[in-house]
């Protein structure tokens, strides 16, 4: 009986600080900006923008041989849809387009190219352009690739041995059989997306109050400090799971994700690391209780380690383990887990309980943290 | 009788500076009471702890020693159970701006639990008091400072709190808004039995009040009855009539140096003197007048009792190595037909005005008169959309950076570097003023001398106390010994004496030839200038000597009518007839 | 004109003073670049070394057990199960336990004895296509090996045309050593921005740039005095992440360091003229703050660091063409891996110019209109 008097009041005040909260919201144009438009603009931009696959790679080719069996060769490589190639006559020429970087590699076919290939031990030589190594590691394996797949297929043709080697490997992309970079990409940005949107929009609040003073009123009336933090969470939890339906909607229909795990557990998951989000935002505001400061923070530690630190780009088992330590204090790494498991391989359990339960746990305790932060006390 | 509703035994309060001061005692062994149904009154100087002690009460800060009871808890142990009962309107009170006037009452009436059948009962009586009715629906950032206030004041009261405090709420508010103020307030304590706590730096509202506490750097100077502390003074108040001779100004300033002189003031075109010998006769003449015994009043006294234990801060002569040139003879400042528009808004509309060199020139007007528009304009902050405005002969809007250079200003606000130490930001004053080698060293050393910031001259300046920021944003105004100065509020919120130290700098800079507008809330600093403009609505609506202006207040009651008392019939008179005229 | 350059002087210095008493402000400007730069530096990898492979052998034979051992032996892979079933093999992968799953069948060692074409199935998570590919690659070099050890064993004929692959600028193609010059710009670029774009805005929330604008400053001077300082902590930390790819990850530095310096001075410069601009237009920090942050992600995901710019659409390759960052990534990798020198970076180095004289120009224009 008696707790139920003491909800009731608390109940009201809650959903006073919620309707306020949601008002300044609302007039906010700003705050509209970041929790609506700019998902879609950063979806959008990056959906289309990044993209990791390599195809149409210019290539200049130093034709020594002229040689029908070197034609032959050049012409697999000009109807390949992985490459671009550039015949030129000289190395110096094929040099002078590599520094100015206008190929990414270079291949020549020497003069005994058709001799010795039918000795049985041709050589064509492939200089790749290593600024993006990444890149040229790809186009490496692609140009032997292309020159192994056309060497069985001469083999054949001219009813010589079998070709290729003893061993040959039969490779299967599981969840992304197309091997299209969009796939991983597209949760990725979600990610990355979410981060700085949820923390954003909090970044700011807590320090706004602080600021302009309108704490010092509101601090003497029986509102208590974890009922203001609640406050401004609702709304804001709100506005962050309206952007993340857009960016979900434009990975599925814009650019074709498929889900392949179950909505509710997308949704779940997501609206978990939204509140993730909003309580670093929330927790680095009311500790610094400064916009200037707070927005700077939240930049630094929510933007480039969600890009790099996360599992979204970079391979997190191949970093030294100091570093790896590390990214398991970020909520984002977790979520990237949920979210390319969710989206591209299914509602697979042991992968999405641990890391939801991680990012719980990072629920409560930040929550925990911006409470005892925020404490009705001046100075 | 009922127990104090508040008592406080011995205490303390300390601030850790970063700068080399170390510590600062806020609070240094304080004792109060706060009766139940009465009106207290807590008043001091700018930096006596007055803010500290009522949010140690409102449960905000917890003290370093001694022992508090608000309405019989301890505000360092359960400041909730405090802060449920009480109302707290802080000195900025933090209304949310992007929120309508009636959404921040309903927000603050949510929070306290108030029920709808009480709100249905409650509101209408707060609208009435504040006549905030017809705003309801308007953005609290779009209300004037007068306005904000009461909706502050409203926002405290939706239901009755078992005790107010108030911090300086009238601070920044104009005559008329603050005695609207005061009306709600004296209304509460004597028709609803409120217990009030308030601060207030203007001491004519002290003395409305049942009992006054006097702060001074975290002392308690008294704790009385407002009368009790008058008395103080009793038999050394006189008034002295300079006659034809040398203006009231003058004479008030060279008085302020006379070791046997506590206070002068201009007033009502005489001088008001309390002297500091043994109540009695006293001298037969002062500066050469004869004076006449007047009752003393609550400001006397207070005097008095700071001068107990304040250096006598008064005494410096400020004095100009190059002082602005003769030869100008005509106007320096005139403004013809100003306008000002903002979309349809008009916030100046036709002001005319001229000012002549080495003239003190005020501006005065209530809230949202549009005395910082045209501030800004002369300044060339702004542009006008009409008018001729004319600065030291050159157009204002065509003004290059050495017409520029002639200029001082000091914005209401402090605005200079925070982070910057007081040396740094003189010397980047300096130098914007393309002051270098010997003369720039010269002029800084002369600031720091006139104004004796010597003891901070490394400690940043947004740390400074606030008597020291307005000094330090002086000095940095004086560096080029400009002709003209700009002072916008320049005393607003500070305490008596900053005000007379500051008032006599001015006085000094005006006889050395120095044109000077300023804008002021208070009224009594009118008798400063040698001439003032009241505007309300944009439009000047009186202008002349400060004589000349106490001359259209309405005579009768058998009382020299005040500044203040013709301030507030100008405006009324003005407003009454735009009624008039609009029905 | 000398009474002006003191007043920019002046305005210089005072904006250092007020950045660099602050030691938590100071602190803020150097310390995040260069333990960004150590962080990333590490992290931002597509190389990979712990590929955790699981295994199904259904063969159990002398050649699959060598296969095994060049897998084991390579130093990149790492064995996390020995599978009996189909069933683990999915469950490996789907739980992500390994990132791949090699299934050696039991007719391997019979069809490689016969002399035939044997061959093994190798499952890979692609959740991340591109780890997955990559790790593909290492798998078919250690087969590649396998191979080529059979033939000479065996006596067999070896592959009638061989490549012979090298790199150019990073021979042994590790990630790192693009990533970092990358860094430099990329990491300078997100602080200058934002030190300029709020610097004007807190003076006018503070109310001290209408103190500023009464004393003789002209609205160009005080966009000089508001652009020299952020110039001056953007080349500082640019130089801080520079070092630390010198001495800490130790890579080669091929190019001059005036060209590199040339080259960086005019991005900064670029990157300060958008911040100025962004500070006219914006009344208070948030703003700023929001406009800012607007622009840094897209400047810095479509710069080409970490996807390269030919991957993009025709119309984003078009947006790149304004993004600053993207001409500073190319030069600092060009001149530092490289050696570029300044005739080969002309369609780098004017564009800079372009964008730095156009944000400048625009500031200026937007300065004098907002201050009516």
């Amino acid at each position: 009986m008696k707790d139920r008097e003491s909800w009731r009041p608390k109940g009201r005040r809650i959903l006073a600080m919620v309707k306020k909260e949601s008002r300044q919201m609302i007039r906010d144009p700003a705050t509209i900006a970041v929790g609506v438009v700019l998902p879609v603009i950063l979806i959008l931009l990056f959906g289309f923008g990044l993209s990791l696959d390599v195809k149409n790679v210019p290539l200049a080719v130093v034709l020594q041989d002229s040689s029908a069996t070197a034609q032959n060769l050049l012409s697999a490589f000009a109807l390949s849809r992985y490459f671009r190639p550039q015949v030129v006559h000289s190395s110096q020429a094929a040099e002078r387009l590599m520094i100015e970087g206008r190929v990414d590699g270079m291949l020549t076919i020497p003069s005994d190219f058709a001799r010795r290939f039918g000795a049985g031990n041709a050589r064509v030589q492939l200089v790749v352009h290593g600024s993006d190594a990444n890149r040229a590691r790809i186009i490496e394996s692609y140009v032997e690739g292309a020159v192994g797949a056309w060497s069985a297929r001469q083999a054949v043709q001219e009813g010589t041995a079998a070709g290729g080697g003893p061993v040959e490997i039969r490779s299967r992309l599981w969840f992304n059989s197309a091997n299209d970079s969009r796939y991983f990409l597209v949760p990725g940005l979600i990610v990355l997306v979410m981060t700085l949107i949820g923390a954003f929009l909090t970044a700011m609040v807590v320090a706004r109050e602080w600021e302009r003073g309108t704490f010092e009123a509101l601090f003497v009336t029986p509102v208590r400090s974890g009922e203001i933090l609640l406050g401004k969470t609702i709304p804001y939890f709100a506005l962050g799971v309206l952007g993340l339906l857009l960016c979900v909607a434009a990975g599925k229909f814009l650019f074709h994700v498929p889900i392949v795990g179950s909505l509710a557990v997308l949704i779940g998951g997501s609206m978990l690391y939204v509140m993730v989000a909003l309580g670093v935002g929330l927790l680095i505001s009311s500790y610094f209780k400064n916009q200037l400061v707070a927005s700077q923070l939240t930049m630094l530690a929510t933007f480039m380690p969600a890009l790099m630190l996360s599992g979204f780009l970079f391979d997190l088992r191949s970093m030294p383990a100091p570093i790896r330590a590390i990214t398991y204090l970020l909520p984002a790494r977790y979520y990237v887990a949920l979210l390319q498991t969710t989206f591209l391989a299914g509602d697979i359990w042991p992968v999405i309980l641990p890391n939801a339960a991680a990012l719980a746990v990072m629920v409560a305790l930040l929550g925990y943290a911006s409470r005892a932060v925020t404490r009705k006390r001046l100075g | 009788m009922q127990p104090p509703v508040v008592t406080g035994t011995d205490l303390r309060k300390v601030f850790r500076t970063p700068g080399a001061g170390g510590k600062v005692w806020a609070l240094d062994g304080v004792s109060i009471e706060v009766r139940a149904g009465e009106l207290t009154a807590l008043v001091g100087p700018d930096g006596a702890g007055k803010t500290t002690l009522m949010r140690l009460m409102a449960g905000l800060l917890v003290a370093d020693g001694g022992s508090l009871r608000v309405l019989g808890f301890d505000p360092a142990v359960e400041p909730q159970r405090i802060q449920d009962r009480i109302g707290y309107m802080p000195q900025k009170f933090g209304l949310y701006e992007d929120l309508s006037v009636q959404e921040n009452l309903d927000l603050y009436a949510d929070l306290h639990g108030v029920s709808a059948a009480q709100r249905g009962q409650r509101y209408p009586q707060l609208m009435q008091m504040t006549d905030l009715g017809r705003f309801t629906g308007r953005l609290a950032g779009r209300l004037s400072g007068g306005m904000k206030q009461k909706l502050g004041l409203a926002c405290t009261l939706v239901r009755s709190p078992e005790l107010l405090l108030l911090d300086e709420p009238t601070v920044g508010v104009d005559p008329l808004s603050r005695r609207e103020l005061w009306v709600i307030v004296e209304h509460l304590v004597h028709e609803q039995g409120l217990t009030v706590l308030t601060s207030t730096s203007y001491l004519d509202e002290a003395e409305k009040a049942a009992r006054v506490l006097v702060l001074h750097r975290g002392k308690v100077l008294a704790q009385a009855e407002p009368a009790a502390v008058t008395r103080a003074a009793a038999g050394r108040s006189m008034v002295l009539d300079p006659g034809s001779g040398p203006s009231a100004r003058i004479v008030q300033a060279r008085l302020l140096d006379d070791p046997e002189v506590i206070d002068a003031v201009p007033d009502g075109g005489l001088v008001r003197v309390v002297g500091s010998g043994e109540p009695g006769p006293g001298r037969d003449t002062i500066a050469g007048l004869a004076p006449r015994h007047v009752e003393p009043r609550f400001e006397d006294g207070f005097m008095v009792l700071l001068r107990g234990t304040a250096a006598h801060e008064t005494g410096v002569d400020i004095r100009l190595q190059r002082p602005p040139a003769a030869a100008a003879a005509g106007a320096v400042v005139e403004v013809r037909d100003l306008v000002k528009r903002f979309g349809d808004f008009t916030a100046v509309d036709h002001v005319s005005f001229r000012v002549r060199r080495g003239e003190i020139f005020g501006l005065l007007g209530p809230n949202g008169a549009g005395k910082t528009t045209t501030f800004r304009m002369l300044c060339g902050l702004l542009p006008p959309s009409g008018g001729v405005l004319q600065v030291a002969g050159v157009d204002v809007g065509s003004a290059g950076a050495a017409a520029r250079a002639r200029l001082g200003y000091v914005a209401q606000k402090f605005s200079l570097y925070g982070a910057l130490t007081v040396t740094e930001n003189l010397e980047f004053f300096a130098s914007a003023y393309g002051l270098r080698g010997a003369l720039r060293r010269e002029r800084i050393d002369w600031a720091v001398r006139q104004f004796e910031l010597g003891g901070h001259a490394r400690t940043a300046s947004g740390e400074l106390p606030g008597g020291f920021k307005q000094r330090l944003a002086m000095g940095a105004a004086l560096l080029h010994e400009p002709d003209i100065l700009f002072l916008d509020e320049p005393t607003s919120g500070a305490d008596p004496l900053a005000r007379r130290a500051f008032w006599r700098r001015i006085t000094a800079l005006a006889e050395q030839g120095v044109t000077i507008i300023v804008t002021t809330h208070f009224m009594q600093e009118a008798e400063y200038c040698d001439r003032i403009a009241i505007m309300d609505g944009g439009r000047v609506l009186a202008q002349g000597s400060p004589a000349q202006i106490r001359g259209l207040a309405p005579t009768g009651g058998g009382r020299q009518p005040s500044m203040e008392d013709a301030f507030i019939a100008v405006v009324e008179n003005a407003r009454g007839r735009d009624a008039q005229a609009r029905a | 004109m000398l009474a002006s350059l003191l007043r920019i002087i002046a305005l210089t210095r005072k904006e250092l003073l007020a950045v660099l008493k602050d030691s938590r402000a100071r602190n803020s400007l150097l310390l995040p670049p260069i333990l960004q730069c150590l962080l990333f530096g590490y992290a931002a990898t597509y190389d990979l070394n712990h590929v955790p492979y699981a295994v199904l052998d259904r063969s159990h034979s002398v050649a699959s057990q060598d296969l095994l051992a060049g897998f084991d032996g390579s130093g990149l892979f790492e064995r996390v199960g020995n599978l009996r079933t189909q069933r683990q093999v999915a469950d490996y992968i789907n739980e992500r336990r390994a990132l791949l799953a090699v299934v050696i069948p039991d007719d391997f060692a019979r069809r490689l004895q016969a002399g035939g074409r044997a061959h093994v199935q190798i499952i890979a998570d692609g959740r991340n296509s591109n780890t997955a590919g990559t790790a593909l690659g290492y798998a078919q070099s250690v087969v590649n090996g396998f191979n080529s050890a059979w033939r000479t064993d065996h006596g067999l004929p070896r592959p009638p045309v061989t490549v012979q692959a090298r790199a150019w600028y990073n021979p042994n193609l590790v990630t790192r050593w693009n990533m970092i010059p990358g860094l430099i710009g990329t990491l300078t670029m997100i602080q200058t921005l934002m030190l300029t774009a709020m610097s004007v805005a807190r003076e006018r929330e503070q109310g001290t740039f209408d103190q500023l604008l009464v004393t003789p400053f002209r609205p160009a001077e005080i966009m000089a005095g508001k652009a020299l300082p952020s110039m001056l902590v953007g080349i500082v930390q640019a130089t801080g992440v520079l070092l630390v790819a010198q001495l800490w990850f130790r890579i080669p530095f091929e190019g001059s360091f005036l060209t590199l310096y040339a080259g960086l001075t005019l991005f900064v410069l670029a990157a300060v003229g958008i911040g100025l601009a962004v500070s006219a237009l914006c009344q208070t920090m948030q703003q700023a703050m929001l406009f800012s942050f607007v622009l840094i992600m897209p400047f810095s995901l479509l710069s080409g660091l970490t996807t390269p710019i030919s991957n993009m659409p025709l119309s984003l390759q078009y947006f790149t063409l304004v993004n600053p960052l993207r001409y500073a990534i190319d030069i600092a990798q060009r001149v530092y891996l490289e050696g570029a020198g300044p005739g080969v970076l002309l369609p780098d180095l004017w564009p800079l110019a372009v964008i730095a004289a156009v944000t400048l120009a625009a500031a200026s224009w937007l300065f004098k209109h907002r201050l009516q």
